[in-house]
């Protein structure tokens, strides 16, 4: 089995290859470049390096959301070309899952943050149950659009050891700093960012089970309203 | 006779997401055209967010479309095109992002396409004695230009706006008068039983620019015009606003250009854009060109609004120069007219 898998979700760019049980390349970049002038160079970079045989590829691994809505976009719609040219389906995976991913079998809580504007972070939480000899993911609070105090007054409910990780960190330390009560840490540099490789290795998992989709039916999981629709909605509301 | 050159177009600048094949620049083999316009008609104008979110929907089964109404399919076509400027920028980054992977996966060339290189060879496709050079009149929402097309891809711009662009004008005046949005079509529409000379609206010059247009201008009178009438208590013709501030734009656009037709003796004029569509100014365009001795061009209607089989035919010309471009070709929201 082999995945194509992206992630633009955020201001990293990634873009990995798997095929089975090993991540053949990654590449990811944490530059303010845009994506849609770093991304698709960076796949044809690792495809040839690695000799891809492009028509060998089983699916197309997609970060489908929460993020930046710009970002998000960029990704679908190059996972959608890809699918739709090489006749492949898409397998979509919550950003802050696959972010979470990073961390597998750590036995602490794991919390991605990332910023998402307007006083909230896109999050969720979640936890590595082993199976057998393998670690699995599971869900404790899926992907959400929360104010930072509301996620760890969650934690703080749940009162275990908490690691947290995403672009959403910088940002929030100092607060999640005055009010957690339970331990915690910070994720490391060579973790703490979205990874195609995870995107990959989740997806991996749900293709065997069946979970993808058809390239046209993808769209990303943008968690928000528009400005205008948000806006809309509020004046109706009023009214 | 050369290899036929079989062209996949993708154009998502603004609120139509559209596809088309076009054999050697000039036959449209497909042209879809998934428009958007009942999503913003309750916003009064484009919402750039909406308008991204719905081209990622439409995309593929536009292309599918596209490719099946040409009766091929991805691996018959010779190179991908897409417009990557100017526009909103979102909405340019889907069919960019989709367009260079499907390229790339497919292992075609990608094209870049201006959009306004898209609108002036529109008048390729029907008109196949047309080549340049000919002076093009590019009226659209977003953009007024008078251009000189010296060769394929080769322009000099003599004039452009200095504002609001006149398909924008029109917007804005619609919206003023009632009529709602999209404003071009429904002005043309009502204005054909108004009096065209019942209000004198100004004709704007801009100074020591003689081929640029100014329509804030007019669009202030007009709604000057409209409050004046409702403190005086006076009755507001609807019909009539709209002919005559139609006729006020339509007049500007003619002068314009029959003063370039003057000026530089080029022997072709063609329309291009939404604002193309437009009746009056089609009428007073032909007109002028019988007049002055020169050959009038114009796309169907189908052809001046956004479309992508009008990208498939300014990219054939591109490719046959060898102008392909990277997998790291971006929107461009600004792009200028003759930029690379």
């Amino acid at each position: 089995m082999k995945l194509i898998g992206i992630d633009s979700s955020g201001m990293t760019a990634s873009v990995a290859i798997l095929e089975d049980d090993i991540v053949v390349a990654q590449y990811s970049v944490n530059h303010k470049k845009t994506h849609s002038q770093t991304l698709l160079p960076m796949l044809d970079e690792i495809s040839r390096m690695t000799e891809l045989d492009i028509s060998t590829v089983d699916a197309i691994a997609i970060s489908k959301g929460p993020g930046s809505f710009t970002g998000l976009r960029i990704g679908s719609a190059t996972a959608k070309g890809l699918g739709f040219a090489l006749d492949i389906p898409i397998v979509e995976v919550f950003t802050t899952d696959a972010l979470a991913y990073n961390l597998c079998g750590t036995d602490k809580l794991v919390c991605p943050i990332m910023d998402a504007r307007r006083e909230q972070v896109y999050t969720g939480l979640y936890e590595f149950v082993k199976n057998d000899d393998i670690y699995m993911m599971e869900t404790v609070l899926p992907a959400s659009a929360l104010a930072v105090e509301d996620i760890v007054a969650r934690i703080n409910e749940i009162g275990r050891e908490v690691v947290f990780l995403g672009d959403g960190v910088p940002v929030y330390r100092d607060t999640v700093k005055n009010i957690i009560t339970v331990p915690y840490s910070w994720a490391s540099p060579n973790q703490n960012r979205q990874s195609a490789a995870s995107v990959a290795a989740l997806a991996a998992g749900k293709f065997k089970n069946g979970e993808f989709v058809n390239a046209d039916a993808h769209v990303p999981e943008y968690l928000r309203l528009s400005q205008a629709e948000r806006e809309r909605k509020e004046k109706l509301a009023r009214e | 006779m050369e290899k036929d050159i079989k062209i996949l177009a993708i154009e998502t600048s603004c609120d139509e997401t559209a596809a088309a094949v076009v054999l050697n620049g000039r036959e449209v083999l497909s042209n879809v055209i998934s428009s958007q316009i009942k999503l913003h008609t309750i916003y009064g104008g484009v919402v750039p967010e909406l308008a991204s979110r719905k081209h990622t929907e439409n995309i593929n089964p536009v292309i599918r479309q596209a490719l099946s109404e040409a009766g091929m399919t991805l691996s018959d076509v010779d190179a991908i095109a897409v417009t990557y400027g100017p526009g909103l920028v979102g909405a340019l980054l889907v069919g960019v992002s989709e367009a260079k992977a499907i390229a790339w996966a497919a292992h075609k060339p990608i094209i870049g396409v201006h959009h306004i290189e898209g609108h002036i060879s529109a008048n390729f496709i029907e008109n196949k004695d047309l080549e340049p050079p000919f002076l093009c009149l590019v009226v659209s929402g977003g953009h007024s230009h008078l251009v000189k097309v010296v060769g394929y891809g080769e322009f000099e711009i003599l004039g452009r706006t200095r504002d609001d662009a006149a398909g924008e004008a029109f917007d804005k005046v619609a919206r003023a008068i009632g009529l709602g949005y999209p404003g071009g079509p429904k002005i043309d529409a009502v204005s054909k039983t108004g009096n065209a000379d019942a209000i004198e609206f100004p004709r704007a010059k801009v100074a020591g620019a003689e081929y640029d247009f100014s329509f804030s201008g007019l669009k202030s009178a007009v709604l000057n015009y409209l409050n004046s009438c409702e403190m005086k208590g006076e009755k507001i013709v609807t019909e009539d606003v709209a002919a005559s501030f139609q006729k006020a734009v339509v007049d500007v656009l003619v002068e314009h250009s029959v003063h370039a037709i003057r000026e530089t003796g080029f022997k072709k004029f063609a329309l291009a854009g939404g604002v193309a569509s437009n009746s009056a100014l089609r009428t007073a365009m032909e007109e002028a060109c019988k007049k002055e001795g020169v050959a009038f061009y114009r796309p169907s209607p189908i052809l001046c609004t956004d479309n992508a089989a009008m990208i498939g035919a300014a990219a054939y010309y591109e490719f046959i120069k060898g102008n392909v471009s990277g997998y790291d070709l971006n929107a461009v929201p600004a792009l200028k007219l003759g930029e690379r």
